[in-house]
C-alpha cells in the first residue's frame, strides 16, 4: 500500500507527463486557452488512461512478452511477440477512445459539446500510448501498480494543463514583445513551471 | 515515341517551383513545430545530445515521407469511416521497422530514445500531414511533402540538441569542444541546460527569434 501512495505522488509531481516527458504537449498547448476547456480535457485523458494502461498490461503479460504465452502449453513457452506491442496499443486505445466517445455523447452531450474535436485527438494524444509504453518499460508487477501510475500521470496532466490555463488567462492583458506572443511565451512559461516543478524532486512517503 | 514525349512534355517536371515549394516551406514559414505546433511531444525529450536528436530526425523523416507516400498510393481506397485506424496501422507497422533497424545497428542510441521511438506513432507531424495532404493529393508531391515536413522537425530538434549540448556538458557529438584551458579560468557547464525545463525555453527563443525575423507570423492579440 505504501509503494503504492509512493508511486501515486512521483508519477504525479516528480515524474510529471508534461514538465518531465514532453508527452501529450500538442494539445496541451492547443487546448489551454481557457480553464473551462482545459478542465474537461484534463478529466478525458484522465479517463482513457485509467482504462487503456490496465488494459494494455493485461495484453503486455499474458500475449506479448517473452514466455508469456506459456498458459497456453509449452509450445508456446518460449515466444517472444514484444516487438508487436507498438500495434497492439495504439489498437486498444484507438478503440478506448471511439467507446469513450460514443459514452460521453450519451450520456452527457454538453461535455461532448465542449470537447468537440479533441476526443478524438486523444487517441494520438502521446500521454495516453506514452504511458503504456512507459509502463511497460518499467515493468510494472501488478495491475494495480499499472492503475496508479495510470492515475498518476493523469492526475498530474490535468493540474499542468490547469495551471497554464489560468497563467494564459491571466497573461492576456500583459504587455509581451510582439513576437513572443501566444506560442512563444507559453513554452516559456511551461519551461519556468517545470522549473517549479523539479523543486518536487526527492520526495518520499 | 513522338507520344511518350508530348506526354512528358505535359508533365510536370520532377522538381518544379511548386514542388520545391512543398520541401522548403517547411523548414521556415511553415515549420511543424514552431509554426504549426505539431509533433512537440516527442521532440523535446530527445534533445539533451545531438546524436539522439540527429537519429531521431532521421527516424521521423523517414516514417512521414514513407507513410505519406503510402496513404497517397491508397487514398482513393480508403473508406473515409475508418481512416484514422488505417494511417495509424500504417503508421505502426513503419516505425516497428524503424525500431527494429534502431535496436539492430545503434542499441546505445535506441536504449537513449527508449519509448520516444514508439511515440513517433503519436506524433501529430504524421497524422496531420496524412490527414490534409497525403489524403489528397498525388504520391510525388506527398512523398516531398513528408521528406519536407521531417526535415523541418528535424532541423529544430538538431538546434535545440546543439546548444544544449555545447552549453550543458561542453560536447559536440560525444567529443569535448570547449578548450581546456576556459574551464581552468573559471569556465563551468551550465547543468539546468541538460534538464527537461530548459528544452522548452529553447523552443520559445527559437520561436522569438523566428518571428522576429519573419513579421507575418506574429500571432494577433
Amino acid at each position: 500500500m505504501e509503494n503504492l501512495i509512493n508511486l501515486f505522488v512521483r508519477t504525479i509531481f516528480i515524474d510529471n507527463m508534461i514538465f518531465a516527458y514532453f508527452l501529450g504537449m500538442c494539445s496541451y498547448l492547443a487546448v489551454s486557452k481557457t480553464v473551462k476547456t482545459s478542465n474537461g480535457l484534463g478529466i478525458a485523458v484522465i479517463f482513457v488512461l485509467v482504462i487503456t494502461a490496465p488494459i494494455n498490461w493485461l495484453i503486455d503479460n499474458y500475449l506479448l512478452k517473452a514466455g508469456a504465452l506459456s498458459w497456453l502449453g509449452a509450445d508456446f513457452a518460449t515466444l517472444d511477440l514484444s516487438y508487436l506491442s507498438f500495434i497492439m496499443f495504439i489498437a486498444v486505445i484507438a478503440a478506448i477512445v471511439q467507446l469513450v466517445e460514443m459514452f460521453v455523447e450519451k450520456v452527457s452531450p454538453p461535455l461532448y459539446n465542449a470537447l468537440g474535436i479533441f476526443l478524438p485527438l486523444i487517441a494520438v494524444n502521446c500521454a495516453i500510448l506514452g504511458a503504456s509504453l512507459f509502463m511497460q518499460e518499467r515493468e510494472y508487477e501488478t495491475i494495480g501498480e499499472s492503475l496508479v501510475y495510470a492515475l498518476g500521470s493523469g492526475v498530474g496532466w490535468w493540474i499542468a494543463i490547469v495551471l497554464l490555463a489560468a497563467i494564459r488567462e491571466k497573461i492576456r492583458y500583459s504587455n509581451i514583445p510582439a513576437p513572443l506572443r501566444g506560442l512563444g511565451i507559453t513554452f516559456i512559461i511551461t519551461g519556468l513551471m517545470a522549473i517549479a516543478f523539479m523543486s518536487f524532486m526527492g520526495i518520499k512517503i | 515515341m513522338s507520344q511518350t514525349q508530348a506526354i512528358n512534355a505535359e508533365r510536370e517536371p520532377l522538381f518544379s517551383a511548386k514542388n520545391l515549394k512543398l520541401l522548403k516551406g517547411p523548414l521556415n514559414t511553415i515549420n511543424p513545430i514552431t509554426v504549426q505546433v505539431l509533433g512537440i511531444c516527442s521532440a523535446l525529450a530527445v534533445t539533451a545530445q545531438i546524436k539522439p536528436a540527429i537519429v531521431m530526425a532521421l527516424s521521423v523523416t523517414i516514417v512521414t515521407a514513407f507513410s505519406n507516400l503510402i496513404i497517397s498510393l491508397i487514398r482513393n481506397t480508403i473508406p473515409p469511416r475508418i481512416r484514422i485506424i488505417v494511417q495509424l496501422v500504417i503508421i505502426a507497422a513503419l516505425v516497428i521497422i524503424v525500431d527494429q533497424i534502431l535496436k539492430a545497428y545503434v542499441y546505445d542510441v535506441s536504449k537513449k530514445l527508449s519509448v520516444f521511438v514508439g511515440l513517433i506513432i503519436t506524433n501529430c507531424i504524421i497524422m496531420g500531414r496524412l490527414e490534409a495532404f497525403a489524403m489528397s493529393n498525388k504520391p510525388w508531391p506527398s512523398l516531398l511533402d513528408g521528406i519536407g515536413n521531417g526535415l523541418g522537425y528535424g532541423i529544430i530538434l538538431v538546434i535545440v540538441g546543439f546548444f544544449r549540448e555545447i552549453l550543458g556538458s561542453g560536447k559536440l557529438y560525444g567529443m569535448t569542444v570547449i578548450p581546456k584551458f576556459m574551464y581552468d579560468i573559471g569556465y563551468v557547464d551550465n547543468g539546468l541546460v541538460i534538464l527537461p525545463p530548459m528544452a522548452l525555453i529553447a523552443i520559445g527563443v527559437i520561436i522569438w527569434v523566428q518571428r522576429s525575423r519573419e513579421k507575418e507570423l506574429i500571432e494577433k492579440q
